[in-house]
């Protein structure tokens, strides 16, 4: 019996060997390097802006950054106590207003429209709104609340930046409610629920991680945004004495202070800004160990 | 053949111990005649199997006894069911009271996304109930046969049980309710042999307290659990789509030996379906 009659797979590798012609070797090695290396560009912005931010912010670190006002020209020392409690005054204003609108919206869209036109009209808007850059949003809070109550304040800041937050919280929630599989909520509506008990004691539990996700985000999103707080919220020097005052926040801090030719303020910018991206750094983490806890796989 | 032919030849149970009485019921999806003119009378303390090949609108009728096809909007249903005599689709009836009192499990296990307490606690609590919780979450548990593998771990999620486990939980919380019929939807379609077994033996248990009306594929399942069955074929309507409808309602022994009717015969003995 010759070996060849035989189908035999031992005896069959010659047909399957080749040798790469060098041509094949030469272009599959350029490709390989070439997406590598577009691969490590992206990261190299990052590593280039965390390294000047620690290595420029780090120095000027210390706990009077958190307690002192900033100083005037040409004196040093000197905080942004007031930036730092007046970001977050406004981001909790931004919160308390954008996440009972966003998630009601969601529940509108995926418990009660879904499959609609206008759910899908309502969809629509809101990534519109998602891409209309944030200067607009300022502005919008400009004509709707400055000129209204004839002040730059903590609350237009907040109105600016809650409808930039918006778009994501209800993106995330709705997405959470619908990953909760019908049959739960027929389970739900079989042992005599009402509408309001499903959604409130059994689907909103269960998409909480998402919403809990989407709200974080957005939060680390308003965080660093500036434009719209220089119209709105503008700034000021000192502690805010309510909502409706102008006041000192973390991005407009380091936009005053980074263009002003005095060093002390410049390394002040430097500082806010090392302490405004491990802000953002933090509550992004947040909101990845937060989606990890999903509910249904 | 006329379905209601069919069913004056039937055992027909004495009127008092109808539970569910369904009179030239037709369902319909938007334009799709999807179940045509059933009359069926659901005896109380039994179990009633509904087999029939795929797309015959067992499910579907299934839903409508406790207002499930409500959910979906383009659902229509004419005629008449009644529960013990209320009209279930009338303008008075309030649909959240009719699905307290006619209790459901699903194809598919589906616990609620909280723990195996909470599982059980959730319809009781909603429903008003007054007594003691535990009691009942206990009581409910050994009612579905449960209780032992379950009570060291009552805070534990209803989704880390297995799905024999879970369909078992979702038995014992439609118990907790206390509804006087309980509908089944193919329970054990997604459950393995020994769970199946287990569910089936839990069905002789509770239809001392409970009617029982269970969707089934499974023709062994039916003649093993059922005291009556109720046979549905699929037919091709005019308009081209498929309606279904009942073709014959018996003691179950009488459907699996001496079928009236052809088609009846033919799906018992697996020729078709």
């Amino acid at each position: 019996m010759a070996p060849s009659d035989q189908p035999n797979p031992g005896s069959n590798q010659d047909a399957m060997s080749y040798t790469v012609s060098p041509r094949r070797k030469w272009f599959g090695t350029f490709m390989t390097v070439l997406v590598t290396g577009c691969a490590l560009l992206l990261a190299l912005p990052l590593f280039s802006i965390l390294w000047t931010v620690i290595s420029r912010g780090a120095p000027s670190f210390s706990p009077d950054l958190f307690t002192q006002l900033p100083p005037p020209p040409l004196m040093k020392g000197g905080g942004f106590g007031n930036a730092i409690v007046g970001s977050l005054i406004v981001l909790g204003i931004a919160a308390l207003i954008s996440v009972p609108f966003g998630v009601m919206a969601a529940i509108f869209v995926s418990e009660f429209a879904r499959g609609t036109k206008f759910a899908s009209f309502v969809r629509f808007g809101i990534n519109v709104l998602s891409g209309v850059p944030s200067i607009i949003m300022g502005l919008f809070a400009y004509g709707v609340v400055v000129l209204a109550t004839g002040s730059f304040s903590a609350l237009a800041g907040g109105i600016a930046l809650a409808i930039l937050m918006v778009p994501i919280v209800e993106r995330t929630a709705e997405e959470g409610l619908k990953s909760v599989p019908m049959e739960t909520r027929q389970g739900a509506i079989g042992v005599g629920a009402t509408n309001f008990q499903t959604i409130t004691q059994i689907v909103l539990p269960a998409a909480l991680p998402s919403i809990a996700t989407g709200v974080t985000l957005s939060l680390a999103r308003a965080s660093g945004e500036t434009a719209p707080l220089l119209i709105t919220a503008l700034f000021n020097q000192y502690y805010a004495k309510g909502v409706l005052e102008p006041i000192a926040t973390l991005p407009v801090l380091i936009y005053n202070f980074a263009g002003a030719p005095y060093k002390n303020q410049q390394e002040l910018a430097w500082a806010a800004s090392l302490l405004l991206v491990m802000l953002i750094l933090v509550v992004s983490i947040i909101a990845r160990s937060l989606s990890r806890r999903q509910t249904f796989g | 053949m006329t379905v209601s032919d069919t069913q004056s030849n039937s055992t027909q149970p004495s009127l008092s111990d109808v539970v569910i009485r369904t009179e030239k019921v037709n369902i319909f999806y938007g334009a799709f005649h999807a179940v045509r003119d059933v009359y069926l009378d659901i005896p109380r303390n039994q179990v009633t199997a509904f087999i029939g090949p795929s797309g015959c609108g067992k499910s579907t009728l299934l839903r409508c006894y406790n207002r499930l096809n409500d959910l979906i909007p383009s659902a229509r249903v004419e005629g008449r069911i009644t529960f013990e005599g209320v009209d279930l689709y009338s303008k008075q009836t309030d649909p959240v009271e009719v699905r307290r009192r006619i209790g459901m499990v699903f194809q598919k296990p589906n616990p609620f996304p909280k723990s195996i307490y909470d599982n059980i606690a959730f319809g009781a609590r909603i429903n008003g109930y007054q007594g003691n919780m535990d009691e009942l979450v206990e009581r409910s548990l050994k009612s579905a046969a449960l209780w032992e593998e379950v009570k060291d771990k009552l805070k534990q999620s209803g989704l880390s049980l297995s799905g024999g486990q879970q369909q078992r939980l979702c038995i014992a919380r439609t118990i907790a309710i206390k509804p006087e019929v309980i509908l089944m939807d193919e329970p054990c379609s997604a459950l393995d042999p020994i769970s199946t077994r287990r569910v089936e033996d839990l069905m002789h248990e509770l239809k001392k307290e409970f009617t029982i009306i269970i969707v089934t594929h499974n023709m062994q399942q039916a003649s093993r659990v059922a005291d009556m069955t109720a046979f549905f074929n699929a037919e091709a309507s005019e308009s081209g789509g498929r309606f279904g409808y009942l073709v014959e309602h018996d003691r179950t022994q009488n459907i699996f030996n001496k079928p009236k009717e052809k088609s009846t015969q033919d799906y018992v003995s697996g020729l078709f379906g």
